[in-house]
């Protein structure tokens, strides 16, 4: 029978035929992804009976979410990965400074094709990008994989999202995620598989497509899958960690529900705070005074992200009373940019550059805003709180519109600068 | 498990996402979770984490727990004993999480809008009926492959037990 890619992989990698929508299969993950977190799962392990990992080679391990440490209880938190990573044996380890742990999965060529990606973080449908059916999880789950190496999951439902066409100059992955994310809400793909069809999905290069999986997690997404094409295959090519087999939907599988867009269509979008599903044109926001400018984090933080900043902030100059934090996703992000003459750029214009990770992205530290103050972001969360204080407000845009804003003060389109 | 939960009703919104439950400046300073439930709700109600009793009912609507999977977002509420969740739907991974922790999370969208913020309610998980002022609410059984870690006291109460097992 016609299968889903949800259908398809889960049935897989439970060893069936197929499975049906609503079916409990039990999973082994290909790789299970843990950050900052890993030291209260290791707690959890210890307290489940757990000794030995059920298999090191599954583990990938991430310092990320506040790296470097902010405060000796972050260090110590730190210390305990570090111990936990050595004793078990576990080789995929990237300490503090290597970068935010979706985008360097992938980089890193452990998130592949027709693999299971669980994670103990709500923005494991990042791995989608590559063809993977990545998923976030609890940390008593993730405790529990560790301990007996599998996880029951439900089969989800699967969405099947159609783009046709072309973007228009200007027009990103991020302002297409806001305006799907605006048309069907924060609970528009609650518990579903949500997969991106079309022309215009293959026709963005790898570091937009990812920006969508990645925000699917804000429309309650399961998974999300990009079919891969032969633009991830020559990614992976030399990269990949090891062999994998592609697993693709069925023309004629059956979704639960369709959508399709065209992509001249789509504008560039804004998210108001305090929730990703309020949405606004960039036009209807334009002019709003903002404190803070943040371009980074998993949902664009990558060089081609950089560069679109780069290139709005060329010759120019960070606005009076507006600050620019610029933080890239992973050290081979910092490492191109560099190398791109892009860093030179921020520098000039005035950006203070952060090391590779999370940032003040859940109002950790490095740059968290102060009470009134107003934050644009390319982040992929603007919930009341998110970076540290309820009085505060944060909107969402595309990493081009963030640098013109900080140019101007006030929340800007590229070309009116 | 504890099968009749009676309790006071707080009474909230759609899409409560896991920062104002359980807000991200403290997951990797708060970690033990007899400390998570004074943080509870604390950028949505600041009233909860003093005046909530041990088995009240929180109601919530569409999409409650959205956002981060921090499990402490169910923690701080199951340290603090609360006897169930009723909501017109959850976020995937607060839902599991909930289950993993053996707080009931009951989806119910008529008892939802029945149900006053305030009033005692009573949830009966045996019957899979939730009875309140505006009458009898009906809501489903938990899957059977999930009812054994519920029953089990939770994730990590089952997991030890299977470590247990395969170690004889």
């Amino acid at each position: 029978m016609p299968q889903t890619f949800a259908e398809k992989i889960l049935a897989k990698k439970a060893g069936l035929s197929h499975t049906v929508p609503g079916q409990i299969v039990d999973i082994t993950p290909d790789v299970a992804l843990s950050h900052d977190n890993t030291a209260p799962i290791y707690g959890i392990f210890k307290e489940m009976g757990g000794q030995r990992v059920f298999d090191p080679k599954m583990h990938a391990v991430f310092i990320d979410h506040a790296a470097p440490a902010p405060t000796t209880k972050h260090a110590e938190n730190h210390r305990i990965i570090r111990d936990f990573v050595r004793e078990q044996g576990i080789e995929n380890f990237f300490d503090v400074g290597r970068g935010i742990c979706h985008q360097v999965l992938v980089e890193e060529g452990l998130a592949l094709p027709g693999e299971v990606v669980l994670g103990s973080d709500s923005h494991s449908p990042h791995a989608g990008v590559m063809g993977a059916f990545g998923a976030g999880i609890g940390r008593s789950e993730m405790a529990s994989i560790w301990a007996v190496g599998s996880l029951w999951l439900r089969v989800p439902e699967s969405m099947k999202i159609a783009v046709n066409g072309q973007f228009n100059p200007g027009v990103t992955a991020k302002d297409l995620a806001l305006k799907v994310i605006d048309d069907l809400g924060a609970d528009g793909a609650l518990y579903m598989s949500v997969e991106w069809h079309g022309e215009a999905i293959r026709s963005l290069d790898l570091s937009q497509r990812a920006t969508l999986p990645n925000m699917m997690a804000e429309m309650g997404a399961k998974n999300s899958f990009i079919p891969p094409d032969q633009v991830t295959l020559d990614y992976l090519a030399g990269r990949a960690k090891r062999p994998f087999e592609l697993v693709l939907p069925d023309e004629d599988a059956a979704y639960a529900q369709s959508y399709t867009y065209e992509a001249a269509a789509i504008e560039p979008m804004v998210a108001r705070p305090h929730t990703v599903d309020n949405v606004m044109p960039l036009s209807e926001v334009a002019g709003t005074r903002v404190q803070q400018a943040f371009l980074g984090t998993c949902t664009n933080g990558r060089l081609e992200d950089l560069a679109a900043a780069a290139a709005v902030l060329k010759g120019r100059k960070v606005s009076p009373g507006t600050r620019l934090l610029i933080i890239p996703a992973s050290s081979q992000v910092y490492l191109d940019a560099l190398r791109a003459g892009y860093i030179e750029t921020f520098l000039e214009a005035g950006a203070a550059i952060e090391s590779p990770g999370c940032g003040p992205c859940m109002g950790n530290h490095m740059g968290v805003p102060a009470v009134g103050e107003v934050s644009i972001s390319t982040a992929n969360r603007n919930f009341r709180g998110r970076m540290g204080t309820k009085e505060s407000e944060i909107y969402l845009a595309s990493p081009a519109v963030v640098a013109a804003t900080a140019v101007a003060g006030v929340i800007t389109h590229p070309k009116d600068i | 498990m504890n099968n009749i939960i009676k309790g006071r009703v707080w009474k909230y919104g759609d899409n409560v996402n896991t920062d104002v439950i359980f807000p991200g400046k403290y997951t990797y300073t708060v970690s033990d979770p007899k400390e998570m439930p004074q943080y509870a709700l604390e950028d949505l109600d600041p009233k909860f984490a003093n005046e909530m009793q041990p088995g009240d009912i929180i109601i919530g609507g569409t999409n409650w727990g959205c956002g981060s999977s921090r499990e402490q977002a169910v923690v701080c509420l199951s340290q603090a004993n609360l006897g169930a969740i009723v909501a017109k739907s959850f976020a995937r991974i607060y839902y599991r999480n909930c289950l993993n922790n053996a707080l009931p999370a009951l989806p119910c969208p008529k008892a939802v809008d029945a149900i006053q913020n305030g009033e005692t309610i009573e949830v009966d998980l045996a019957a899979g009926e939730i009875r309140c002022a505006a009458g009898t609410f009906n809501f489903p059984p938990l899957p059977d492959a999930v009812m054994d870690i519920f029953e089990a006291g939770g994730l990590i109460e089952y997991t030890r037990a299977k470590l247990e097992k395969e170690r004889v």
